[in-house]
């Protein structure tokens, strides 16, 4: 899986190992540590051999892009630097990514709606740059909170979608996404959401591999297009330029390409299914009644099973780790035998729900909901209270409801 | 990249692309004193191209392909446009990604090559038209300058937007009826050599590229001021004959016309103190480096 075996156990400027990612990641010896979810990104970054890293202040990231500084600033990236907006850091990320460099950023909310031109151009040019994407609102007016709702954009540009539950599941899925995303036969752009401020602002305890092992560098001549270092021959790449043509040919060939895309999508589906040991986590699904969530919805779907359990009603849990790839067989097994399916979510329209109603026979079983938006908590209870209403039980009055 | 690189096993040799075979023969990778007169004896660094007959623009990649120092160690950034109709054709690295990005492409791939081959050449040189430059990517063509980032850019001044059909640019002259200009445009002609010498460009020039000799001239010096120092910028005029209402063997005499010492086109330089230091110094190497050479060749003749 890695890069050039003769790479593994010699050390980096820094002193670091340059360790089989398997074995940093499933055997090395884990020292539990309490963080926010910024520093353990820094933390995995100090971690994952990156080149280059650019960096733009937007909240919530703006502290993660600030530490990952420091981490240059100590000598454990090979360049950072400050954008001078997000449509030009990806840009920028582009550039480092072409000319064979492992590449870090991170953005959020408007920032990603604002860098938006540059994904299916990253995914069409087959570059694995990894962006972590620290959720929050992109409506007007202006908010900075918490809210999901960006990641229904990035669904469909070819990047690889990931969402994070935990601040655990960050540390450990930066450094496996590189291992995903560089495989040959993937070598996709990552996109790693986590929720906004509820992941970056919080502390939790984080069990980190050691400081002085790290990932093996990034071999961009691994990569199924060129790398643009003039270290391999120039030749013209097409006799006509495909962009102007109005030719079968040219259709051809943009619809071939855009079908790599998504078969690089299906491809790296057992990639990530070794590293994250499934695209799904599931408890209880032989129950009737299941919530399926991402992000830190899961958190919360997990806290309402608890208080259900004790009214005595079963409820089972899919949490959803990738959402590109999409878990379509996963999900369908997991929910075969639910009579109903929950999906809280962070955002207005629902985006993961109309994902599952697209994939599960009897999509009538999918109940959109709870959903909060705009920066609002999920408290358990509005998950308990959907549950039970649908199911014909009583349930508590919601506050402000005037009932 | 050395020359090597691109030798072809000889069991595939008659298979090669003619086109490939000529790059390995016979092309300019590697040769210290190419320049243009190395058209036509040798294989050029463009193919066929699908610009316009006649299009000054096809003069320019040429003059500028067979002018770069160093270009088995070049990687060139373009944009969207008539540029990027060329590009396919040109066997040095070239990246297309958006259009208006290329100075911000330049700026990482420039320092991922520094990170990745520290103490060895890599120039990066971006192409790209004048809408690309001056209206769509002006921030991060600015940006790139102020940051100081070591790398040349060039703009191909055609003072419209060419590749879409002719509309109004920030670099056309004010007063031209275009399309998206119904009643002529409104206001100056960007002013952008005068803003790149603010921004921290080391090194400036306006011209046309009527003259091959000045064009290899300004492209030797832009490329290697921003391998040493810092940023540079060439504002290349390379009229849309199309779009300006001219016949294909008109191009030359519209360039000739617009860089009479009135136009708006006539040459302009700035070069920052360290840039002059650094060209005197390799104009001095030059010369004796030539100065050997002859005594070389007197002395084998003798």
């Amino acid at each position: 899986m890695a890069t050039h075996p003769s790479v593994i156990g010699t050390q980096n400027k820094k002193g670091q190992t340059y360790t089989d990612p398997w074995k940093l990641m499933y055997e090395a010896q884990r020292t539990p540590s309490f963080f926010t979810g910024s520093e353990v990104i820094k933390e995995a970054v100090r971690r994952a051999s990156c080149d280059v890293m650019i960096a733009y202040p937007i909240t919530p990231q703006s502290e993660a892009a600030a530490l990952i500084g420091e981490l240059f600033a100590e000598g454990y990236i090979g360049d950072y630097f400050r954008g001078e907006s997000e449509f030009a850091v990806m840009s920028q990320c582009a550039g480092a990514a072409f000319g064979g460099a492992r590449v870090f950023t991170t953005t959020a909310g408007p920032g990603t709606m604002r860098a938006m031109e540059n994904f299916p151009m990253w995914a069409g040019s087959r570059l694995p740059i990894q962006m972590i994407v620290t959720c929050r609102g992109i409506n007007s007016p202006l908010s900075i909170q918490p809210d999901t709702l960006e990641i229904a954009y990035l669904l469909n540009t070819g990047m690889l979608v990931w969402h994070a539950e935990t601040a655990q599941d960050f540390f450990d899925w930066i450094l496996k996404g590189y291992m995903v995303s560089e495989e040959p036969d993937v070598h996709l752009p990552l996109a790693l959401c986590c929720d906004g401020f509820f992941v970056t602002h919080t502390k939790d305890v984080v069990n980190l591999t050691p400081a002085d092992m790290c990932l093996p560098p990034y071999d961009p001549y691994r990569s199924p297009v060129p790398c643009m270092d003039m270290e391999c021959p120039p030749v013209r790449m097409m006799r006509d330029p495909f962009v102007m043509k109005s030719n079968y040919i040219s259709y051809a060939t943009h619809a071939s390409w855009q079908q790599e895309i998504w078969a690089a999508i299906e491809r790296s589906r057992k990639h990530s299914i070794h590293w994250l040991n499934g695209l799904i986590d599931t408890e209880n699904v032989d129950a009737e009644v299941l919530i399926v969530a991402s992000g830190t919805a899961v958190s919360q779907g997990r806290e309402a099973i608890r208080l259900l359990e004790e009214e005595g009603v079963r409820c089972g849990l899919v949490k959803v780790k990738t959402l590109r790839p999409w878990p379509e067989d996963e999900i369908r097994e997991a929910t075969k035998n639910a009579k109903h399916i929950f999906v809280p979510e962070f955002n207005v329209t629902g985006w993961l729900a109309k994902e599952i109603r697209a994939t599960v026979p009897n999509p009538h079983r999918v109940h959109a909901g709870p959903h909060v938006c705009g920066g609002m908590t999920m408290p358990p209870e509005i998950i308990v209270s959907e549950i039970k209403t649908t199911l014909g039980m009583k349930s508590f009055s919601l506050a402000g409801r005037g009932s | 990249m050395s020359k090597e690189r691109i030798q072809i096993s000889e069991d595939l040799y008659d298979i090669m692309p003619s086109d490939y075979q000529d790059l390995v023969k016979s092309a300019t990778y590697g040769k210290e004193d190419r320049g243009w007169k190395d058209i036509g004896s040798s294989k050029e660094l463009i193919e066929q191209h699908s610009l316009c007959a006649g299009c000054p623009e096809s003069m320019a990649f040429r003059y500028i392909l067979a002018s770069l120092p160093n270009p088995e160690d070049t990687v060139m950034v373009g944009s969207t446009g008539c540029t990027s109709l060329v590009f396919p054709m040109v066997a040095v690295h070239n990246i297309h990604s958006l259009f208006g990005n290329q100075n911000a492409i330049a700026s990482g791939l420039k320092r991922a090559l520094s990170v990745r081959f520290p103490g060895r050449v890599k120039d990066v040189v971006v192409l790209a038209g004048d809408g690309a430059t001056v209206d769509i990517g002006l921030d991060m063509t600015l940006q790139a300058w102020f940051r100081q980032e070591k790398f040349t850019t060039i703009c191909f001044d055609n003072e419209l937007y060419a590749n879409t059909g002719g509309q109004e640019s920030g670099l056309m002259q004010k007063g031209f009826v275009a399309k998206m200009a119904p009643v002529g445009k409104l206001f100056d002609k960007v002013r952008l050599p005068e803003i790149a010498r603010e921004s921290g460009c080391h090194y400036v020039v306006n011209c046309t590229v009527s003259k091959p000799s000045l064009v290899e001239k300004v492209i030797r010096n832009a490329v290697h001021v921003a391998r040493e120092i810092g940023p540079t910028y060439l504002q290349l005029y390379t009229p849309c004959i199309l779009e300006i209402g001219k016949n294909s063997m008109e191009g030359l005499q519209e360039m000739r016309d617009s860089e009479k010492p009135t136009e708006r086109f006539a040459y302009k330089e700035y070069v920052s103190e360290p840039a002059k230091q650094l060209l005197a110094e390799l104009a001095a190497k030059d010369k004796e480096r030539k100065a050997a050479a002859k005594q070389l060749a007197s002395q084998a003749s003798a």
